[in-house]
């Protein structure tokens, strides 16, 4: 756990502070990896939840919150923060863990996820969350919202950066191509979206509920700096966020980063169950869950 | 209908028919007081004094006098072209950055075709974001597509969205800067290019979230808003002619709508009448009445307000005279119900 007072920077150059590339690397894989042990946590405490998506997007959100973003976790409505908004507001359970990762909400505040009168609902409000910047939920808004906030900060002479994470089931949604050219047309170069695409939807894979493919062109045609990674590869996900950070300026395009990702990666029982938007987990099944995350982790960090 | 087509009619020749004219017509009386583009020149004056206030549009920023405002302050307008979605999720961006955003485009857009981001993205966080619809209630003769009769009825259930129904350039005028001093959201139902002056005369000021008596009256209590206060108060001028002595109550803000005010005016012998640029559902005549059934008063409420129908399409006199709102049939009906 990082400490509360400290003070986050953007490391966007292996070697920043003395961190060597591979240093780096296994910090914020760590990082995911206690993303994922939250969100399993999470979403034990409320016997169901969006855990195949969280585990799926940790790796975003480790290299975003613990390598990206500049924030003050004590400060959270800090002027000068960057902005991340969470679209999608049911990849809250995953949004939590990274709030928590990053010391802007207690660990131990994780377990009152969608009970009475938390600060954590199933889906996330900015009126209810420290370091929750919008109300997602309602599809398709985040890039608009983004839009505006990349607009004002700009206007202001602000240096920050507006990130929206969205999903590819966004993609159905007109209002993101709306966004998608307005952004464009007013050269922000200080946004950043992110899209996480697991390609499953609430009626069942993407390409068989709404075709969003060839989805890489699509945004190199609304004149956004496109890149497409491996969304579960930590690797590639902060080589990414550092070319995306290396041209971003007030103005300027904005620029895309297209994740593919895994349902429920890092755990096999849940990466080889079938796919649902809502997936089911047995009571008994938390702790098998929990156990493969950690074996798979350990595993990987001594090879 | 025939009023939008240039082919002479050669059936009726008594009367030459109306045209529909431009998009944006008029309904200001011939040689009435008028103020230019009242609105644009107050979101200026507002902006000069609040560098915080900014300007977006959805492609429509000539037609609702955001035009003024984007000449003034080029580097604070920003043009969200013909997408209204983006517009209100920009101009929520913006307040979250601690900006005042004034947005504009068509009522019926504003209304019908981007609710949700108004809802989610300024009510809920009770944010400072400022809609400005042009061509409220039936202020054209384009037909539904550009009617917004029914916008105050679907804006109504909106928690925290304060509406206001301006009469004249006295009102809009006065409205920018408070609106913009508000927190939260507000809807304002815009009248722009040359819009009638008319409560200069009657020593108002224009207070949000305040009604108004404007002038006393024995026999009859209208309450009102937007043009329709314009026409209530010609219409009690008429109707003093016929020995009716009629009293007229303005309520440019709808919500929260200020109930202490004209239920002390209704709860009286006086026959009361609601007059409204809206369709009878959802608008002016229910918030009244609401509040006259809330407060246990037995009390009869006449409507004078648009029907609940697509409307024609057409010139403009002739639908309102059509739908009722004219002086004439304000008269007419008023002069029925007393007989």
């Amino acid at each position: 756990m990082v400490l509360s007072q400290e003070i986050h920077t953007p490391n966007q150059a292996p070697g920043d502070a003395g961190e060597t590339a591979a240093d780096r690397l296994e910090r914020v894989s760590a990082a995911a990896y206690r993303i994922r042990h939250h969100a399993l946590n999470m979403g034990e405490v409320q016997g169901q939840g969006y855990v195949g998506q969280a585990l799926g997007a940790a790796d975003m959100l480790a290299t975003v919150y613990g390598d990206q973003l500049n924030f003050r976790a004590e400060d959270p409505h800090w002027e000068g923060r960057d902005r991340f908004l969470l679209s999608t507001g049911h990849y809250a359970i995953g949004h939590y863990a990274a709030l928590a990762e990053a010391g802007i909400v207690p660990v131990e505040e994780l377990e009152t996820y969608g009970s009475d009168d938390s600060r954590l609902p199933m889906s996330g409000m900015s009126t209810y969350t420290p370091g929750m910047e919008i109300s997602g939920g309602s599809l398709g808004h985040g890039l608009t919202i983004a839009v505006g906030m990349a607009l004002g900060l700009r206007y202001q002479g602000s240096g920050a950066r507006v990130f929206n994470f969205l999903s590819d089931g966004e993609l159905d949604e007109g209002s993101t191509w709306e966004a998608a050219m307005g952004a464009h047309h007013h050269q922000l170069g200080n946004l950043t979206a992110m899209v996480d695409i697991n390609a499953l939807q609430a009626d069942g894979k993407t390409d068989t509920v709404l075709r969003t493919e060839p989805v890489t062109e699509k945004w190199e045609s609304f004149g956004w700096y496109t890149q497409r990674v491996d969304g579960n590869d930590v690797g590639a996900l902060l080589a990414a966020f550092d070319n995306a950070a290396a041209q971003a300026t007030a103005t300027g395009r904005p620029s895309v980063i297209l994740c593919d990702t895994k349902v429920g990666r890092g755990v096999p029982l849940l990466e080889e169950r079938e796919k649902a938007h809502f997936m089911r987990i047995e009571e008994n099944e938390w702790q098998t869950c929990r156990e493969q995350l950690t074996a798979g982790y350990e595993g990987k960090v001594s090879a | 209908m025939s009023a939008t087509t240039e082919a002479p009619d050669t059936t009726t020749a008594a009367k030459p028919k109306l045209k529909t004219s431009a998009m944006i017509a008029s309904f200001a009386d011939a040689g009435q007081k008028t103020a230019s583009a009242p609105f644009g020149h107050a979101l200026v004056k507002a902006a000069q004094e609040n560098d915080r206030i900014v300007g977006l549009t959805a492609d429509l920023g000539k037609y609702t006098d955001m035009h003024i405002f984007a000449q003034a302050f080029p580097e604070r307008f920003f043009q969200m072209g013909m997408a209204e979605q983006l517009l209100f999720g920009a101009a929520a961006g913006l307040a979250e950055t601690g900006l005042v955003p004034f947005a504009s485009t068509y009522s019926v857009f504003a209304a019908r075709r981007a609710y949700d981001f108004l809802c989610l993205d300024a009510a809920e966080p009770n944010l400072n974001v400022n809609i400005v619809g042009g061509l409220p209630g039936l202020t054209t003769g384009y037909g539904p597509s550009h009617q917004a009769t029914e916008d105050m009825a679907i804006f109504r259930g909106m928690p925290n969205l304060t509406i206001v129904d301006p009469c004249d350039s006295i009102d809009i005028e006065q409205a920018v800067p408070q609106l913009a001093a508000s927190e939260g959201p507000t809807y304002l139902r815009l009248l722009r290019g040359n819009v009638p002056t008319v409560l200069d005369e009657y020593g108002y000021n224009f207070e949000l979230g305040k009604a108004k008596v404007l002038r006393g009256g024995n026999d009859v209590v209208f309450i009102s808003s937007g043009l329709m206060t314009m026409r209530a108060l010609q219409a009690a001028k008429a109707l003093a002619e016929h020995n009716v002595d009629v009293a007229v109550v303005h309520t440019p803000t709808i919500k929260p709508f200020d109930a202490e005010t004209v239920l002390a005016e209704i709860n009286t012998d006086r026959l009361a009448v609601t007059l409204e640029n809206h369709s009878v559902i959802g608008g002016l005549f229910e918030t009244v009445a609401s509040a006259v059934v809330t407060a246990g008063i037995g009390k009869r409420v006449v409507p004078v307000a648009l029907p609940d129908e697509f409307l024609d399409a057409g010139a403009l006199p002739t639908l309102h005279e059509r739908y009722g709102l004219t002086v004439q049939r304000i008269v007419a009906k008023v002069l029925a119900e007393l007989s």
